[in-house]
């Protein structure tokens, strides 16, 4: 169809328009921005007007990703792991109960096991074992029958207590929930814009921070675990002691009870500090009240003394009780510079987190190679939009020109779409936009070369345009679904940056079969109405 | 004003006889490919082989690749690669993966912030531990078999069984030879990489399409035509575009190559290579592969006929 109904006209440039406006936040800075938001008169909808600029990637704006998987080992193995609670749970059940068993309780490879001899005993006993295996709930699946406890018992008296697959993974997803709340908590602590702290997987989380100066202290503030116990540094000859690594004499390891006395949980707030006599920097707490009591009682009850202070099994000072620390507050010492003293606050306040986390993947880019890069980037695009319609003006004059128009608001289209869908744009994104400037006219150039074979094989002007449309539509199409199907795949598979490139990529094929289709018919067709040229321009 | 043409009108080239030098050719650039991919091997980045990669820029202006070396190496993490790289004072490091699991990554990266940082401005620190580069080399390898099955998938719906074979063929073919692109070149294989055999996987298939819908709408038009001249036919009356596309697609690729900095040189150039080779493929590869494997010469029977799509008229 040759002719375009006014309405369509219309609709084409103002769908093109809107599309153009979205990208226009994107070409001032966030202080422009926001003036311009507030020079906008109160009777214009808050929706009319374009504000959303695109978002770029760790990789153009600077900054950190870090990468962190939940220890599952140490969750279930740990000291204080999902095994060691199950025997502690038996152990209580039993003392409870008023039970012996002969052997005491076997650790076994993910849960524990015990011997009942007695048959009468045994069924005293069973009935109250069986309550540790609490059913698992759901918050999408409600309750979902299955049990985080499988108990098996054998004839002779076996009872094997295993924790089952679904109960290991329900607690590794809670442990992720409440490690991103931890997470969220230490980095905001650090005062930087908009952090991203999201789940990745089961058992992973990602942490991504824009613009971060020291990207290694992030790293030592996400990746401790910051589990702070107060505990009693053993007597000679005692026994139920963990040898445990000092910070003050390093390479040497203090005999520590393992009963502990208050826990980081029981803290209320924690700052750093300077000691009033040495003028060392120290971290100030406070305790609740149930830390406060059982904290007084120890340390009256302990004057004399050593407190071991313990934080993620290392004893970071074991100072001597002087006096019984009534107050509800205390200091830690440690040799700590400012630094330390004040991120250590931070993890406190924040508070520990529910099972080790490993960095298993970390890229952090410096803010000036992100500028570099953005540089780069709109160096290359110009250059290459410059070759592409200097080459298609050159090739096909007018309708060249035509095809350049297209080709442009295809550009435009591309930032506007990454705007409005707050696509991140990363480098292979900027890569992307460069590459389908020199694709996107794939389609004009399909549909002109069509056009004239068609006017070579005897049709007149207007039949051969139309024809040349027509078949090369069909071409475009399944050219386009190839390239967009690879696309697609990249997204779904790819991450960060590679994702940022599959992004652009897809949106281009989008905006590329709307300008080239339909933006140059529209303005072929008119030019053929007003010109009503006898032979084609090329 | 008279206009460019790169490629004249009306052509009558025959381009099915060069398959008797572009299959030996090409057979034998693939084997060579997989005998060096075997030999010399890709140099992987540390997305598929983990470890630490840094991008030092000497504050001075002027990097000592000997002296960042030497220290580096008296870490004791392994074997430090020290590179020169992109701008003036511009330096890469890599150390390989450590031993000790995830956790003993991180210790290369503190040692070396506190070796260099005074000199030298930390640019980019990746660090890839071994689960993770695992992950990446396997979803890498998935995601192109999966590209490759799902694009065979669209092919054989929209044309027919035979010329999604010729079209595969050509593709496989231009993934081998990417490869081997990079295993000559010693461009570092990574994510991006994988990112960029994907494209050409696109690329080739779009050209490969133009040209195959011609053939489709002939072998409709000229029932008789043998299968050698029907291809020549499609070539000739698809090779302006076919020409023009390379080009502009070659320019745009071109400026990336020139202006699009470091880190980004490497995909740019890969895919500068894929705009050749697709293009070489489509026309030399793929198109007589059909005639060998007799997709065309069946096409007289009346019954496949009626198959094909009729464009709209």
């Amino acid at each position: 169809m040759l002719r375009f109904s006014t309405s369509k006209i219309v609709a084409t440039i103002g769908f093109i328009v809107i599309g153009l406006l979205l990208a226009v936040p994107s070409l001032f800075t966030p202080q422009q921005r926001q003036g311009f938001v507030q020079s906008i008169p109160s009777w214009v909808p808050a929706w009319m007007v374009p504000t959303r600029a695109i978002v770029l990637g760790l990789d153009l704006q600077g900054g950190s990703h870090v990468l962190l998987e939940v220890d599952v080992a140490d969750l279930v193995r740990g000291r204080t792991g999902l095994v060691n609670q199950l025997r502690d749970d038996v152990r209580r059940v039993l003392r409870d109960n008023r039970a012996s068993v002969e052997g005491g309780i076997q650790v076994t490879q993910r849960g524990v096991q015990l011997r009942i001899s007695d048959p009468n005993e045994r069924a005293r006993i069973a009935p109250k074992l069986r309550e540790l295996s609490q059913p698992i709930s759901n918050v999408i699946l409600g309750q979902t029958g299955a049990r985080n406890v499988d108990i098996a018992e054998s004839p002779d008296g076996l009872f094997q207590l295993t924790l089952t697959e679904q109960g290991l993974n329900d607690r590794v997803r809670r442990a992720v929930d409440q490690a991103i709340e931890v997470l969220r908590r230490r980095v905001d602590a650090l005062g930087t814009t908009e952090p991203n702290i999201q789940r990745q997987g089961a058992d992973r989380i990602l942490v991504q921070v824009p613009g971060l100066q020291d990207p290694q202290r992030l790293k030592e503030i996400l990746g401790q675990t910051a589990k702070l116990e107060f505990r009693m540094v053993a007597e000679p000859g005692a026994t139920d002691v963990d040898l445990l690594p000092s910070k003050e004499t390093p390479g040497q390891t203090q005999a520590i009870e393992r009963r502990v006395i208050v826990e980081g949980g029981d803290l209320t707030d924690a700052q750093p500090g300077f000691d009033n006599r040495t003028g060392e920097p120290v971290v100030n707490f406070k305790f609740n009240i149930r830390g406060a009591q059982r904290f007084g009682q120890t340390t009256s009850e302990n004057v004399g003394r050593l407190l071991a202070i313990v934080l993620d099994n290392q004893v970071i000072s074991a100072p001597r009780i002087l006096s019984p620390i009534t107050g509800g507050s205390g200091q830690i010492s440690g040799r700590f510079t400012v630094q330390q003293a004040n991120d250590l606050s931070v993890l406190l306040r924040a508070g520990a987190l529910p099972a080790k986390l490993t960095i298993v993947e970390e890229r952090t880019v410096g803010p000036g190679l992100g500028k570099d890069s953005i540089e780069a980037g709109k160096h290359a695009t110009y250059v290459a939009t410059v070759f592409v319609v200097i080459f298609m003006f050159a090739t096909y004059g007018l309708f060249g020109f035509f095809a350049n128009i297209a080709l442009l608001v295809h550009v435009g289209l591309i930032f506007g779409l990454l705007s409005i869908l707050q696509a991140t744009l990363t480098l292979p994104g900027i890569a992307g936009i460069v590459l389908t400037i020199g694709t996107a006219v794939d389609s004009n150039v399909l549909i002109y070369e069509r056009i004239r074979e068609e006017v070579h094989a005897g049709r007149s002007i207007v039949s051969a345009i139309q024809a040349g449309f027509d078949r090369a539509f069909a071409t475009i199409i399944d050219s386009n679904s190839t390239m967009a199907i690879a696309a697609v795949i990249l997204f779904f598979m790819g991450s960060g940056p590679v994702r940022g490139f599959a992004v652009v990529f897809i949106l281009g094929i989008l905006t590329t079969v709307i300008t080239a289709v339909t933006l140059t018919r529209m303005m072929i067709a008119l030019w053929y109405h007003y010109a009503r040229p006898k032979a084609l321009p090329f | 004003m008279r206009l460019l043409r790169l490629w004249p009108d009306d052509t009558r080239f025959s381009f099915m006889r060069f398959r008797r030098v572009s299959f030996p050719f090409s057979a034998a650039m693939s084997l060579l490919t997989i005998a060096l991919f075997l030999t010399v091997g890709l140099n992987f980045g540390i997305d598929f082989k983990g470890g630490t990669l840094i991008e030092l820029q000497a504050r001075s202006g002027k990097a000592d690749v000997h002296a960042v070396r030497t220290t580096a190496n008296a870490f004791h993490f392994g074997e430090a690669e020290v590179q020169e790289f992109g701008n003036q004072g511009g330096l890469s490091l890599r150390f390989p993966l450590q031993s000790g699991g995830e956790a003993a990554q991180s210790a290369v990266v503190q040692k070396a912030r506190d070796a260099f940082e005074r000199e030298y401005e930390f640019r980019r620190v990746e660090t890839v531990g071994p689960r993770v580069s695992g992950e990446l080399v396997q979803s890498g390898t998935i995601g192109v078999i999966l590209s490759v099955l799902a694009v065979l998938l669209y092919l054989w719906f929209r044309f027919e069984r035979e010329l999604a074979m010729g079209a595969i063929v050509g593709t496989l073919h231009d993934i081998v030879l990417t490869i081997g692109f990079f295993v000559v070149t010693q461009i570092e294989f990574n994510m991006t990489s994988i990112a960029a055999i994907l494209t050409i996987v696109g690329y080739s298939l779009n050209e490969t399409v133009v040209v195959f819908d011609r053939t489709r709408e002939l072998l409709r038009r000229y029932k008789a035509m043998p299968a050698e001249e029907l291809l020549d036919l499609s070539i000739n009356s698809t090779m302006s575009r076919t020409v023009m596309t390379a080009t502009t697609a070659f320019l745009s690729l071109l400026a990336l190559v020139l202006f699009g900095g470091s880190a980004i040189e490497g995909f740019a150039l890969v895919m500068l290579f894929g705009v050749v080779v697709c293009t070489y493929s489509a026309i030399f590869i793929s198109s007589p592969v059909l005639i060998y494997i007799g997709a065309i010469g069946r096409a007289e029977a009346p019954a496949r006929d009626q198959r094909v799509p009729q464009p709209a008229e």
